[in-house]
C-alpha cells in the first residue's frame, strides 16, 4: 500500500462498515486494516459515528428485552440436568398418540383429495374434447345437409373440370348457382398444392378469353369435404384452377392451369 | 484488541460478553430494526431474534470477511426486511408510509420524548439532502454501492466519494 491517506479518503472504508462491498473486496478490505492501525482506527471512527446515528433513531433503549434473552439462554443452555423420578404419564402418551393418529389421517384425506382433484381435472379435459368432437361433428353434418341441397337443386349448373397438360389425373367439378350467385368448387381430386402455394378459381368469359379471379381454395389440406362455396357474381362461361403463390394472382398462370372446363349451353 | 477479545468470549458462549454486546449494540440493533419496520412492538421481536442468532451463529462470524458491528447489522437488516415481506405484517399496515430515518429523527424532535431533541437535530442540520439518501439506502436498508448508484442515478465512484464526504460531516458532530 503505497499511499495510506489515499486508500482511507477514497470512501471504500464506508462501505466496508456498511456491508456494501462484494465478499472480495470486504476480505481485501480486513486484510489491509490488520496491517494498517490508521485505517483500522478510521474503521473504529466510522462505525461509532453509524452507532450513534442509528442509535438515535431508536425509540427508547430496549433494555428489558436483555432479560427475555437471558431467561432463552438458560433454557436453550442446559448446564444442570435435573434428575427426576421417571414416571409414566399415560395422559402425555396419548395425547401424543391421539395426535400422531389424526396426522396419518390427516394425511390420508390429503392424499385421496389430492387423487380425486387429480381425476375431476382428466374428466373435465376428456368432457371438452367429446364436446368440441360433438360440436365439429354437428358442423360437418351441416356442411353435407347443404352440400346436399346444392346438388338435389335444378337450377344448379354442373360443370366438369378435366384436368390439363399439368395434372392430366386432376379433377374437379364446379357447380354454380346463378340465383345466389355461388359457385362451389368439389376439389376432391385436385392433389393437395404444396407450402407456399394455393389454388386459384377462375370465371372464364371465351371471346376473348378473359379470366377473372373469383376466389382461393384457402386451407385446402383441413378442409374434409375438399368444398368449396365461392363468390360468383360473373356471367361465367367457364372454370379454370390454377396453382398460384400464397395470397393469389392477378392474373392467372396458364403454365400451372390444372383443370379447365366450359358451360355447355 | 478489547474488542476482538469480547467477541472470541462471546463465540465461546460466554452469557457475560453477550450481554456486554447486547449492551454495545442493541441500541444501535434496535434503531436500524425500527427504521425498517415502523413499529416499536415488531421491532422488540426482531431484535430479540436477532440477539438470539448472534448468541447461536456467534461462530459463524470470521473477522477476515468483515467487522463484528457489519455482521450484526447485516443479521438486524435481513431479519427486518424478511418481517415487513411477511404476509401477516403487510396486512397489519397497509397504509404504511415509506419513510426513512430522517423522518423519524425528525417526528422525534418534534415531540422531543425521552432521548436528547437537540442531540437529533444537530443530525438533520449538518445533512443536506443527498447525504440523507446515501446513508439512509447504504446503511439503514442495507443497499449495494451499485444499487444505490442505479437508485439515486449517480456514478459508481461518486456514490463511494459523496457518500465519504456526509460520514465525514457525521463524524465532525458526533465526536
Amino acid at each position: 500500500m503505497n499511499n495510506i491517506h489515499e486508500y482511507i479518503s477514497s470512501g471504500i472504508l464506508e462501505l466496508y462498515v456498511y456491508g456494501a462491498l462484494s465478499a472480495a473486496e470486504s476480505a481485501e478490505v480486513s486484510k489491509v486494516l490488520k496491517k494498517y492501525p490508521e485505517v483500522r482506527q478510521e474503521v473504529e471512527e466510522i462505525e461509532n459515528s453509524l452507532l450513534k446515528l442509528s442509535s438515535s433513531v431508536a425509540p427508547y433503549n430496549p433494555e428489558h428485552v436483555l432479560e427475555k434473552l437471558k431467561l432463552k439462554l438458560s433454557s436453550g443452555n442446559p448446564k444442570v440436568i435435573p434428575i427426576e423420578k421417571p414416571s409414566t404419564n399415560w395422559a402425555a402418551y396419548l395425547g401424543w398418540a391421539a395426535s400422531l393418529l389424526f396426522l396419518v389421517g390427516l394425511f390420508a384425506l390429503f392424499n385421496k383429495n389430492n387423487d380425486l382433484r387429480a381425476n375431476l381435472q382428466a374428466l373435465q379435459a376428456e368432457k371438452a374434447q367429446m364436446e368440441s368432437q360433438i360440436a365439429s361433428s354437428r358442423d360437418n353434418a351441416e356442411k353435407t345437409t347443404k352440400l346436399l341441397n346444392v346438388l338435389r337443386d335444378k337450377n344448379i349448373i354442373r360443370i366438369p373440370l378435366a384436368g390439363q397438360a399439368v395434372a392430366p389425373d386432376a379433377y374437379a367439378t364446379a357447380y354454380w348457382d346463378k340465383n345466389t350467385n355461388t359457385t362451389y368448387i368439389d376439389a376432391q381430386d385436385l392433389p393437395t398444392p404444396p407450402r407456399g402455394m394455393v389454388y386459384q378459381v377462375w370465371s372464364l368469359k371465351m371471346t376473348p378469353l378473359t379470366p377473372t379471379s373469383i376466389g382461393l381454395l384457402d386451407k385446402f389440406e383441413d378442409d374434409a369435404n375438399k368444398i368449396f362455396e365461392l363468390d360468383n357474381a360473373n356471367l361465367s362461361e367457364g372454370f379454370g384452377i390454377t396453382l398460384e403463390p400464397e395470397g393469389g394472382s392477378e392474373t392467372p398462370t396458364l403454365e400451372r392451369l390444372y383443370t379447365l372446363g366450359t358451360i355447355s349451353s | 484488541m478489547q474488542q476482538d477479545q469480547l467477541i472470541a468470549e462471546l463465540q465461546q458462549k460466554n452469557e457475560r460478553a453477550f450481554e456486554r454486546i447486547y449492551q454495545l449494540y442493541s441500541v444501535s440493533t434496535y434503531g436500524i430494526i425500527f427504521s425498517i419496520t415502523k413499529d416499536e412492538k415488531v421491532s422488540e421481536e426482531i431484535l430479540q431474534d436477532v440477539f438470539m442468532k448472534i448468541w447461536n451463529n456467534a461462530s459463524s462470524y470470521n473477522p477476515e470477511k468483515g467487522r463484528f458491528f457489519t455482521w450484526v447489522l447485516n443479521i438486524a437488516r435481513n431479519a427486518s426486511i424478511d418481517k415487513i415481506r411477511s404476509k401477516d405484517f403487510k396486512n397489519k399496515r397497509l397504509n404504511l408510509k415509506s419513510d426513512n430515518f430522517v423522518d423519524i429523527l425528525e417526528s422525534k424532535s418534534n415531540t422531543s420524548g425521552k432521548l436528547d431533541a437537540i442531540g437529533l437535530q444537530k443530525y438533520l442540520d449538518i445533512l443536506e439532502p443527498t447525504c440523507k439518501k446515501l446513508i439512509d439506502l447504504l446503511f439503514f436498508k442495507g443497499f449495494t454501492q451499485k444499487e444505490t448508484a442505479e437508485e439515486l442515478a449517480m456514478p459508481l465512484g461518486t456514490v463511494k466519494t459523496r457518500n465519504r464526504v456526509c460520514i465525514d460531516k457525521l463524524r465532525s458532530t458526533v465526536i
